[in-house]
């Protein structure tokens, strides 16, 4: 067990935890975009940040891949934390005028109207959707794309992923909500994506219920379940 | 590219999939960018997502996934050529050419395309087309530099006929 | 070369090649590196080698092609030795008659000699050079002594001497001591002390250690390690080796850009070299150290010049730098502790324990041992690479060696540490250069750019040119640094374009602190460097352009005009023919106009007028 401080409360963390989720976990409230419990941390939006004392040195760090280390104190809203928070919903908030999320935090902060000129973008670049696709779900259909400013997340060749599989696992987890699912009888689609796949209908009760493609995937990738399992909808499973 | 001169490529380097940028930048040395086809190929054959393929082909600078011109116009924007007036030579190419940075011209002669530096400072302003340096460019001396290479291009065509 | 088994086999050899060699026998020496290369010094030396084959002089001279020289402004330059006769600007042309008078008749040819440009006396050796007076050329002047494809040359230097004598006298505990006590600072930028990191990585837990050179160059304006690794790849490598040895490794990667194919192609030859002679590979010299070289080519990003970012590129991904909250001396390629220095730091490694670490620290400051070479370039008469002790000024660096400023320019600034670094006033050009005095100023040291700026130099658009590089060069993972230098631009390029507001300074300083703080990586955390140190010596060149709506330097187009003073035209009609927008007209003997309207400003008109006619307002 691992003993630190978070805003002078002592807390109690397994090694290898990081200080974000130990902290969500026992109430406090840090602000988060592209942190999520399933995958591993990646610090990309920098909404996380806090104030950490380790030995004699002070410095803001993003808590989400901050691994806890006996001894050391968390300051989660000092004036330097809140002086830089404020600057990222303001940057977000350009950059994507229109998402609830980001319009809420600067509810929250009082971040007034950006002071740079708005992009149209829905997209924070948070990069849960790849990091779930590929960590979790597992077909890798969709990744970082250039660098820099130019920087954004698409199928390798920005449409049509070959191996997505229309799972809707980016669809849910997407904190600015910009990636879309249509599903009919007769097919889905994930419309950010460019991808449509039919769907199957299920062998017992004739309802259209999933992907085909997606199906054929999981049958693949797991073992020890009867094959027809994956043919049945989830009623009758 | 063929199959089998891709796999040479991918035999020299083991099919090593830490060597993918290298595989890369062998694959465009042959040629001049890396087409679709050809990453498919390296994506199958390497078991690699083609994720992971193109992250790299559009992270780094040296990649382009659309061909280029027979001569590469490269126009070097480090510090020392800025200072010297590389900005404005770059315009003077632009409008001469016809094109923006990342484009090709009309008889895929020319691809223009810029380096933050090439390590040539005292050279400054550098422009190099095709392998060869053009050092102390101005505006001025633009056109003719560039006409140099068209020359040689119709001689050659000439040769061929 | 055969097999060197062990320390007493390589002095053998080392004799066998110095009796071999003549020390008197003349030598002609031609540069080239990157620079010379580019001036067609290839050229030169088939010229030199086809006139020898001519005469049949083969027997009583010598030709050498060499590495960088540094003085890269006057290539392709040529040194007769051993009188070390300095020819510049040499062409194919001057060979014969540099064979007949110079090698044979022992005269000089004053037209390719260097004129001083105060005195206009004419400077017949190479050491009387100012350029080459005021610098300590320990590391780098080998390069031009020998040629890098040779490791017979660098033997005969005493190459690898160091090694050997690691390999026998000192245990790896020793090693790592006296790379302590030299307080030898990494020449990548950071300037952490070597040794530390070198002992720490030693003493970190793992199976495998790797060892890696930083050659991802990537600061624009700084070259010295392309010339380093083209000119004297060994004295990289034997420096590696060293570091294999002390930090108990068996693998090491050199990161080189691609963007250098010389550097490339001769450290492979070296490798190669090592490897046929057995100090590459199992069992060096005999004393059952195993090591092995790989070189890895860049794939043109910035970013990768950052540690954890050339890791990941190495292993084959994307150039993304992670997190270090763990050191990478602990875990850093493949999760294995790993010891990163780049070139030049690496080239330190033989000269300090050849030498000894008395003689080393004599050299510098308090704080920052040794030599450091600069690439000085941008507005200043002798452009090159030098090589100068640490707590030399800037005044001596841009005047002295440099020569000053060409035409009747003013020295403004000095830019040092690349996008990290910052604009240094002339007002403190007396400062010493050291790691801790540029931080200081508010610059950094950097890899070792040292971009000379005068009055025609506009520091908005300079801070401008350094946010534009990287808003594309940032990797774009964090908000901060992605968005951030990319508002940075924004505004910025609105002051240069006279749509600069008030606010607009007190706002780049709030995101200057933002970027800064919150970013993951040094990229971001320096990024706003060169825009806090503009803003800090040259606040009122952002009024004059935020509130004036004009550019005192007569750089930012949007805040200029160009005019034709009528009195000083001619009306030679050059500059109507280079106008690429027709924006001048005028007849035979009528002094010419500019139509403000169709200007494009783009400068060619001033370049070709040869009465400075036209101004800029």
């Amino acid at each position: 067990m691992i003993t630190f401080t978070i805003d002078g409360y002592e807390v109690q963390a397994e090694a290898g935890q990081n200080v974000l989720e130990v902290a969500l976990d026992k109430g406090f409230d840090i602000p988060h975009l592209c942190y999520h419990e399933a995958l591993k941390p990646y610090g990309a939006c920098r909404l996380c940040v806090a104030e950490v004392t380790s030995g004699k040195r002070t410095r803001l760090t993003t808590s989400c891949n901050y691994p806890v280390i006996e001894g050391i104190s968390v300051q989660t809203s000092t004036e330097k934390v809140i002086r830089a928070r404020k600057m990222v919903i303001e940057l977000l908030l350009a950059r994507c005028p229109d998402a609830p999320i980001v319009k809420d935090l600067a509810r929250e902060y009082s971040v007034g109207r950006p002071r740079f000129t708005a992009d149209n973008d829905d997209c924070i670049l948070c990069g849960l959707c790849e990091r779930v696709c590929r960590e979790v779900v597992g077909p890798d259909a969709i990744t970082f794309l250039g660098r820099g400013s130019s920087r954004k997340v698409g199928p390798p060749l920005e449409i049509n992923p070959k191996t997505c599989i229309a799972c809707g696992a980016c669809v849910y987890i997407c904190p600015t909500d910009c990636i879309k699912l249509k599903e009919n009888e007769k097919e889905r689609t994930i419309v950010r994506w460019g991808r449509t796949l039919p769907m199957k209908t299920c062998v017992v009760c004739g309802r259209s219920f999933a992907p085909w493609f997606q199906l054929e995937y999981f049958r693949k990738i797991t073992e020890g379940i009867p094959k027809d399992f994956w043919d049945k909808c989830l009623d009758c499973r | 590219m063929d199959s089998q001169a891709i796999d040479q490529i991918l035999q020299k380097y083991d099919y090593g999939h830490s060597s993918i940028i290298a595989i890369l930048q062998d694959l465009q040395e042959k040629e001049n960018y890396l087409p679709e086809k050809d990453l498919d190929y390296v994506s199958e054959r390497l078991s690699m997502p083609l994720t992971r393929i193109y992250r790299i082909a559009t992270f780094y600078n040296a990649f382009s996934l659309t061909p280029r011109g027979k001569y590469l116009v490269n126009v070097c924007l480090g510090t020392a050529c800025h200072v010297r007036g590389a900005a404005r030579v770059l315009d003077r190419i632009k409008m001469y050419l016809g094109i923006d940075v990342g484009e090709m011209t009309k008889d895929k002669l020319f691809s223009l395309e810029t380096v933050n530096c090439l390590g040539s400072c005292a050279l400054g302003p550098i422009v190099v087309i095709g392998n060869e340096y053009h050092g102390q460019m101005t505006p001025a001396k633009v056109e003719s530099t560039i006409k140099k290479y068209r020359k040689r291009s119709s001689r050659k065509k000439d040769e061929k006929d | 070369m055969r097999r060197i088994n062990n320390p007493q086999e390589l002095e053998k050899i080392r004799e066998e090649i110095l009796t071999r060699r003549d020390p008197n026998k003349p030598c002609i020496t031609i540069c080239s590196g990157t620079g010379c290369h580019a001036y067609g010094c290839e050229k030169v030396a088939e010229a030199f080698r086809a006139e020898i084959r001519k005469r049949g002089l083969e027997e009583s001279m010598d030709i050498r092609t060499t590495g960088c020289h540094g003085f890269c402004e006057r290539g392709p330059v040529v040194v007769i030795n051993p009188e070390k006769i300095f020819y510049q600007r040499v062409t194919p042309e001057d060979a014969g008659e540099i064979i007949s008078e110079t090698l044979l008749k022992n005269s000089t040819i004053d037209r390719l000699l260097y004129t001083h440009p105060q005195t206009g006396e004419k400077i017949v050796r190479e050491d009387d050079v100012p350029f080459y007076q005021g610098q300590m050329r320990v590391i780098f002047g080998n390069n031009g002594k020998i040629d890098p494809t040779k490791i017979e040359d660098y033997i005969a230097i005493g190459g690898y001497s160091a090694l050997a004598k690691v390999l026998t006298e000192f245990s790896p505990e020793e090693v790592i001591d006296t790379i302590k006590r030299s307080a030898l600072r990494g020449r990548g930028g950071g300037g952490f002390p070597a040794g530390v990191k070198w002992e720490s990585c030693r003493n970190a837990r793992g199976d495998k250690h790797y060892v890696i050179c930083n050659a991802d160059e990537g600061d624009p304006g700084a070259y010295m390690d392309r010339s380093l690794l083209e000119g004297n790849p060994h004295s990289v490598l034997e420096g590696m080796i060293i570091g294999a040895y002390a930090i108990g490794s068996d693998e090491g990667y050199i990161y080189v850009r691609n963007e250098y194919p010389l550097a490339v192609r001769n450290v492979g030859i070296a490798i190669d070299q090592l490897r046929d002679c057995g100090l590459l590979g199992e069992n060096i010299l005999g004393t059952g150290l195993d090591f092995e070289i790989k070189v890895n080519r860049g794939g043109g990003a910035f970013v990768c010049g950052e540690s954890t970012a050339l890791m990941a590129s190495l292993e084959g991904q994307a150039g993304e730098p992670r997190a270090k909250h763990i050191h990478t001396v602990e875990s850093g390629l493949w999760d294995k502790p790993t010891n990163l220095n780049n070139v030049e730091t690496w080239a330190n490694v033989p000269l300090i324990i050849s030498r000894g670490v008395k003689w080393y620290t004599s050299i510098g400051t308090e704080t920052s041992k040794g030599t450091k070479i600069f690439s000085l370039v941008g507005k200043v008469n002798n452009t090159g690479l030098v090589e100068v002790p640490m707590g030399i000024t800037i005044r001596e660096i841009v005047h002295d060696i440099g020569g000053g400023i060409p035409g009747n320019g003013e020295l403004k600034a000095v830019q040092t540490g690349g996008p990290s670094g910052g604009c240094i006033p002339e007002s403190l050009i007396d400062i010493p250069v050291d790691f801790d005095k540029l931080t200081e100023v508010g610059s950094m040291m950097g890899s070792g750019g040292m971009i000379v700026m005068d009055d025609r130099t506009c520091m908005v658009d300079i801070a401008k040119y350094f946010l534009n590089f990287l808003k594309d060069e940032s990797c774009g993972k964090c908000t901060t640094c992605r968005d951030g230098t990319r508002r940075m631009y924004e505004i910025v390029d609105g002051i240069t374009r006279g749509e600069g507001r008030a606010g607009d300074i007190e706002l780049l300083e709030e995101l200057s602190w933002v970027v800064s703080e919150a970013s993951l990586c040094a990229l971001g955390q320096t990024a706003p460097n060169p825009v806090l140190s503009t803003i800090r010596y040259f606040r009122d060149e952002y009024e004059a352009h935020i509130k004036d709506k004009r550019c005192p330097a007569g750089v930012c187009k949007a805040l200029i005009t160009y005019l034709i003073d009528q009195e000083k035209c001619t009306a030679c009609g050059r500059c109507k023919r280079v106008c690429p927008s027709e924006a001048i007209t005028g007849e035979k003997k009528v002094p010419h106009k500019i139509d403000p309207e169709k200007c494009i400003r783009c400068g060619a008109c001033i370049a070709e007028c040869k009465f400075d006619a036209i101004e800029v307002v």
